[in-house]
Parts: structure tokens; C-alpha cells; sequence
């Protein structure tokens, strides 16, 4: 099962490390109006939120694209750009509901998730973003579980 | 150049006319950048004996190398000028959003020259940098300044403005950011409103380069561990913010408490950071790069003091709170909110209604001048004297000129709880003595981020000293000086230095910048720094008399608590601190010195 980007909104503080290091990353300079991922920050009502590629199952700028120049990679499962197939039409990036496809010079950017080791997970230090396979998840549930019911307990509720 | 931008941008403000230059590579590795650059270039272009507010002034708003990177805190930039309320050479930085997208708008530093004969404010998107009239923006407070900026430009504008206050010239008037950061201190406000700007907007999209961005990569890594690992920049700042402190210093006895009358304040645990966290804190907020998150969204829901925004900050707990006596931590943050909408220090603020109280106390200050019971411990009063003050309203225009201005008016000049003109911050240094050398000697006046001396008579950052002897306080306080001075020319936040020091802030500079610096350059940078600023304020006229405490500090002994008994031995930490900065005996750099520092 390969990994997925999963976001903790509630722990992003909006210090846009992730942008940064993405930009540099994936363009070679420091530039978080190229980062692929951007943190929305509405701080006049405590709102940030990392807007990430959620790299769709049917995903459609895939969809869209009629060149087959978006494909899904085999062992990230990431949506990533074969360039010399793009015909730089643009229609992908009108295809995606959440901003994750951007141009430059009319050639679309998305996500690639690093190639399996996203640089903005290893500059999160809130771990609002973390790179986790789902087998690890219902571990975490039933210990989170346990948690609840423990504190039930002390309480004497139970 | 890498992790530079190479240019700086000039604005001669009565002449309306802006234009771009080189920086200059030589002085930049000199001077790292930020504070140390701009403060380089004001020294070169300034008269030391200008009037604050005389056209002649400048304003440098500065970023350093660091800014806009991944380095850690690296959210940083600097505003060089004269201060308004002090004289002195100013420096107060902030956080926020603004420095990175100025330098991502193709900019290291803006140097503002004269004063524009009608309100202005400068636009700045990318290559396209225009001044344009301020209208109905002059007169509105700073959250509707930007809040009409991002309405007029966009919501990608970065901002830095001035509210009510610094149009009016209140001395402590601060310049403020993202809304609620402040570059706070020494009354750059004021500056900036008497060249008539209101505010400066940016946008920048560029990129920035580093020269070896595989070695910046695994150096920013590793000061990102450190940050996380460590107990103040990983635990305590994360959970609590600066307010974490409220309980450290009140337990040590050096929570100074209406006016410096007393060492502890008997209701500080309703003003602690643990009580704000329950009571009022709504979410964490982080500067740009900043893996701390120091920063609190904050609101009272309801009552006399209802409001919402950002802190209080430790100093402004105390400010607001001991030092007035308020024990009402809503009022505490309703006098914050109002400081940030109206553009002023907290620390001054708060300090001069403090001296105000004690002033009415001793009877020197006549109760029907004041127009309210201005007395120790009334919130209500307070708060309404912060609005009066970022306003010059009645009474308020009188405390708009500073604490020491107010004591000297009302004939008790010892009752101002400062040096250099400027209030002195939330630790009594009867209790910290490190802390005492470090408000006499610091270029900006008594301030707490010139050299952080509670980290090693509190906290034991690198190694605990004793705070209650003079020992090696000296040599800790020139230490903390000149690694202050460097950090703030790098463009990262102070707030790094409780985990890291200048091997990891050298294994940032050099991949970023490409210069071959070793940790004595870094080191010898700030050193060089410092003394710039001391012969700026040498020739601005000050001299060993304005190294100096308040008498109370000096010669009235602390009434109870652990530093019970205790004043400030100043002048053997003095004297060892000028031999050891190679400085006279009357505190002037001497020629060996200045040739070693090639100044």
C-alpha cells in the first residue's frame, strides 16, 4: 500500500516552511508563489489550512487531459506529468476543483510527492503534514480509543 | 549574489522620486545584512546629531540573508532609523510575512529619505514600485489600513503600517505587520509617520537562491532538530508562548510590579501564560519559517473588554498587568488589541502609565490633569489611557511622550524605569543583575533583546549563572551582545538562540550566502555591530552618564522576595565590561579596536 500526504489541519501553525522547502525542492530557489503546496491563511478567524494534491482516484485532470501526458505512478500512486506528451493546453488545470495544478509558461506543475519522500513532511515540525501508509492508521485509532475510554474511567463514568 | 538580492531600493520621499542600487558584496559579508547592513549604511549617510523627526532621518527596513529561506525563524527584517522616543540608533524588528515577500519581490532593504508633503504609501509589485497617495487611508487604524490595502491591491499584498499614533508622533509609536507584529520599540512609528508614509504594501513572486542549496538543505535540517529537541523552542514556546515566563520570573523575584515598587506580583497567576492559555488563546501563529509558533490568536468573548487579535505577549502581560498593577487579564489583552490597532509599544505604553500611577501616588502628578482615577490596579482606567494615549486625547497626549518625558515634567525624574529614554522591559534587575548591565550598556536603550541575559540567570542557556552576583556577568553580557547582533543581521528570529548557537548559524550563512565565513567572522560581525551603534550614539551625544539604572535600581534594596536585600552592583559590572569590549574608561571604542574591527 503505498503512502499517502495526510493533513492535520489543526496542527499547522502557517509558518510556511512547506512552501518553502517545496519551492526549493522542485524549481531550485526559494519562490512559494511555485510551491505546490500553499497554506490558506485567514488568521482573523484562526483559519489555516495546507491545500495540498489530493492525487484523486479518477482523478480529473487525468480525465481531462486528452494527450495521456498525466499519469499515475505505479509506485507512489502520485498523478505526475510526462512533459514531452503535454501539448500545454491548459484543460487540466480547469479540470482541478482545488488549485493544485499550476502553470508556468503555459507547462503545467503539480505534485509528484517528491518521488515517495515529499520535502515538505520533512520540514513540517508541527506534523500538520505526515507521509503514512493506511496500515498504520487503525493502530493509532485503537490506541486514541483506549485513550477515550481510559479518561471515561477516571472520570468514573463508566 | 545568492541569498542576497542584490538590490536595494531607495525612496527619497520629498522629492517622490524611487530608484534602485546595488548592494554592495564587500560590505554585505562585513555586515551580514539586516540590522548590521542598514545600520552600516545609516551610520554612512546620517547625521548623528539629526532630530528623529526631521526629514533628514532615515528609515531602513531591512531584511537579512536569511530571510525567505527554509532557514529556521527566518522570517525576519529589521527597520533602522533614529529613534523618536530615545535618540539613539534604533533598531526593532518583526516577524510576520513581510521581509520574505520583500525579498521574493527582488529587494534586501528599502532606505526611506526626507518626507512626502502629503500622506503616502508605497506599492510595491515586483519591478513595478510607485508611490501613491495615501486618501482616506491616513486616519485608520492599522487593522482597517490593511484590511483597505488588501481590498484596493489584493489580498497577496504584504503589509507594514502605521496607525493613529504614528501619525500623531507619539514617541514609542511602533511600526506594525500582518496586523499584529510590531517592530516595536524606540519609537520607530513615529518616524515613519513624520515622513508622512502610512504604509507599504508588497507582492513579490521571484525566487531567491542559495549558493549550495544541498548543504543549506542539511544545515536548516539539522537546526530544525535542534529547535524541535529543545526544551524552550520545542516544549515550553510551542505550549505556552513567551507568557510561559510570567511564573519562571515572578518566582524569582525579578517581576517587577507597579513601577518597580516591588519584585513580585501577588496575582501573577491570573495573568500566567498557563491562566491565558485556558482563558483566552484561540489557535497558535507562526511567523514565516518559523517551527516555534510563539505567536497566540486570542480573544475575549465578552464584557468591558470583548475584543480579538493577537497576544499578549509576555512583556505585555507585564506591562499591562504587574507593572500597573492589573490583575484582570481581559483588560491586559483588550489594552494589547488596542495597541496594535493604533500602532504602539506595549512595553512603553504600559511602563509610562505605570510611572503615570506611581507619579499621582507621590502626589507630584495633580489628579485633575489626569481626567480619570488613574490609580494602581484600575483596569478600567488603563485601558481607557492606552485608547487616550494612541490618540493624544487629553491626558494621553501628555503620556504620548514617553516615561522619561513625564517624570522630568512633574519633577521626579527617578520615578522613569529606564535608560536612554527607553521604559525598561519585565525583569528587575536587583533580581537578575546580568539584566542591569545589559539595559545600561545596550545602543537602544533598556531593552531585553539586545542581549538575553534571563537565559543564562534563569534558565541556564548555555550554562547557569548566579543572578544575584556580578561575576562574569560581563563578559556573558558582551557574548550575548554581539551573537544578538548577528543573529538580527541574519534575518532569523532571537528566539533561535535558546537551541542553537553560532556553529549552526555559521552552517546556515555560509552555504546561503557563499561567503567563506568561519564562526569567529560571524562572531566578530556582531561585535562589529555593536560598536558601530556605540559610536553612532557617541556622536549623537551620549556618553558614560547615559549607561546608567534608575536610582531606585541602584540604591533602594528589593522590599521582599528571593532578591530581597538586593540592588544593581552597576558600576563593577561597568567598568569589566569596558575593559573587556577593549572600550575607556569612558566607554569609547578605543583605536586598537576599531582597526581590529576595520570601522
Amino acid at each position: 500500500m503505498p503512502a499517502i500526504l495526510v493533513v492535520d489541519p489543526e496542527k499547522c501553525t502557517s509558518c510556511r516552511l512547506c512552501e518553502l522547502a517545496c519551492s526549493q525542492h522542485s524549481g531550485g530557489v526559494f519562490r512559494p508563489s511555485r510551491a505546490r503546496i500553499r497554506i490558506a491563511i485567514r488568521s482573523e478567524e484562526a483559519f489555516y489550512f495546507p491545500m495540498i494534491c489530493l492525487q484523486c482516484d479518477d482523478a480529473p485532470c487525468m480525465l481531462a487531459c486528452s494527450v495521456d501526458a498525466l499519469v499515475r505512478d505505479p509506485t507512489t500512486n502520485a498523478v505526475v506529468l510526462i512533459e514531452e506528451r503535454c501539448n500545454e493546453c491548459g484543460i487540466c488545470g480547469a479540470a482541478c476543483s482545488y488549485g493544485a495544478i499550476d502553470f508556468v509558461e503555459d507547462k503545467p506543475r503539480k505534485c509528484d510527492l517528491c518521488g515517495g519522500d515529499p520535502e515538505c513532511v520533512r520540514f513540517c515540525a508541527a506534523g500538520a503534514l505526515r507521509f503514512e501508509t493506511p496500515e498504520h492508521w487503525p493502530e493509532a485509532q485503537r490506541q486514541a480509543y483506549a485513550d477515550r475510554l481510559e479518561n471515561l474511567v477516571e472520570e468514573g463514568k463508566v | 549574489m545568492h541569498a542576497y538580492t542584490g538590490t536595494i531600493l531607495r525612496v527619497d520621499l520629498g522629492r517622490q522620486r524611487i530608484h534602485t542600487e546595488p548592494l554592495d558584496p564587500a560590505s554585505a559579508r562585513a555586515f551580514v545584512g539586516g540590522r548590521g547592513l542598514a545600520t552600516k549604511m545609516f551610520c554612512d549617510e546620517v547625521d548623528p546629531a539629526v532630530d528623529p523627526l526631521d526629514p533628514a532621518n532615515k528609515l531602513i527596513l531591512a531584511t537579512g540573508p536569511l530571510t525567505g529561506t527554509s532557514a529556521v525563524c527566518g522570517g525576519r527584517f529589521m527597520v533602522v532609523t533614529k529613534g523618536a522616543l530615545t535618540g539613539a540608533i534604533a533598531c526593532s524588528n518583526a516577524g510576520g510575512d513581510f521581509g520574505p515577500e520583500l525579498k521574493f519581490a527582488g529587494y534586501d532593504m528599502i532606505v526611506f529619505e526626507g518626507a512626502a508633503t502629503e500622506p503616502v504609501i508605497l506599492v510595491i509589485n515586483d519591478d513595478d514600485v510607485e508611490l501613491r497617495p495615501a486618501g482616506e487611508l491616513w486616519g485608520k487604524d492599522v487593522h482597517q489600513t490593511e484590511d483597505a490595502l488588501h481590498e484596493q491591491l489584493g489580498k497577496a499584498f504584504k503589509c507594514v503600517s502605521i496607525g493613529p499614533a504614528g501619525e500623531t508622533l507619539v514617541r514609542f509609536a511602533s511600526i506594525m505587520t500582518d496586523k499584529n507584529r510590531a517592530a516595536g520599540r524606540s519609537g520607530v512609528g513615529a518616524v515613519m509617520g513624520s515622513k508622512r508614509l502610512k504604509a507599504v504594501a508588497v507582492r513579490g513572486t521571484g525566487g531567491l537562491s542559495v549558493a549550495d542549496p544541498e548543504v543549506f538543505r542539511t544545515a536548516c535540517l539539522d537546526a530544525l532538530a535542534k529547535l524541535k529537541d529543545g526544551e524552550l523552542t520545542g516544549i515550553a514556546l510551542p505550549q505556552l508562548g513567551t507568557p510561559v515566563l510570567v511564573n519562571v520570573i515572578n518566582d524569582s523575584g525579578a517581576f517587577p510590579t507597579r513601577n518597580f515598587q516591588e519584585g513580585q506580583f501577588a496575582s501573577a497567576q491570573k495573568i500566567s501564560g498557563e491562566t491565558m492559555a485556558e482563558q483566552i488563546v484561540v489557535r497558535r501563529r507562526a511567523c514565516v519559517a518559523c517551527p516555534i509558533a510563539c505567536g497566540r490568536l486570542t480573544a475575549v468573548p465578552d464584557g468591558k473588554f470583548k475584543g480579538r487579535g493577537e497576544g499578549p505577549e509576555y512583556e505585555t502581560i507585564w506591562a499591562f498587568g504587574a507593572d500597573t498593577g492589573v490583575s484582570d487579564l481581559a483588560a491586559v489583552a483588550k489594552a494589547n488589541y488596542i495597541c496594535n490597532e493604533l500602532g504602539m509599544d506595549t512595553i512603553s505604553a504600559g511602563a509610562t502609565i505605570a510611572c503615570a500611577m506611581e507619579l499621582l501616588e507621590k502626589g507630584a502628578l495633580p489628579e485633575g490633569e489626569v481626567g480619570c482615577d488613574l490609580r494602581f490596579g484600575n483596569a478600567e482606567a488603563m485601558v481607557d489611557m492606552v485608547t487616550r494615549i494612541g490618540r493624544r486625547q487629553g491626558f494621553g497626549d501628555v503620556l504620548a511622550e514617553g516615561s522619561a518625558r513625564v517624570a522630568e515634567k512633574y519633577g521626579r525624574p527617578e520615578l522613569f524605569m529606564g535608560a536612554k529614554k527607553l521604559e525598561a522591559p519585565a525583569y528587575d534587575p536587583r533580581g537578575v543583575f546580568g539584566m542591569g548591565l545589559q539595559y545600561a550598556t545596550s545602543n537602544r536603550g533598556a531593552c531585553h533583546v539586545r542581549g538575553f541575559m534571563i537565559a543564562p540567570e534563569i534558565l541556564g542557556i548555555p550554562e547557569k549563572l548566579d543572578p544575584l552576583a556580578p561575576g562574569g556577568k560581563a563578559a556573558m553580557d558582551i557574548a550575548f551582545q554581539d551573537l544578538t547582533a548577528a543573529v538580527d543581521s541574519s534575518g532569523i528570529c532571537l528566539f533561535v538562540t535558546f537551541s542553537i548557537g553560532t556553529p549552526e548559524i555559521q552552517a546556515l550563512l555560509k552555504p546561503a550566502t557563499g561567503f567563506d565565513y568561519d564562526v569567529d567572522e560571524i562572531m566578530q560581525a556582531g561585535e562589529r555591530v555593536w560598536n558601530l551603534e556605540r559610536l553612532f550614539n557617541l556622536r549623537a551625544g551620549f556618553s558614560r552618564k547615559d549607561d546608567a539604572l534608575p536610582q531606585r535600581l541602584l540604591h533602594e534594596p528589593m522590599p521582599a522576595g528571593p532578591a530581597e536585600g538586593k540592588t544593581v552592583p552597576l558600576d563593577e559590572m561597568l567598568a569589566e565590561y569596558y575593559r573587556l569590549r577593549s572600550w575607556d574608561d569612558q566607554g569609547r571604542p578605543t583605536k586598537q579596536k576599531l582597526d581590529a574591527l576595520s570601522l
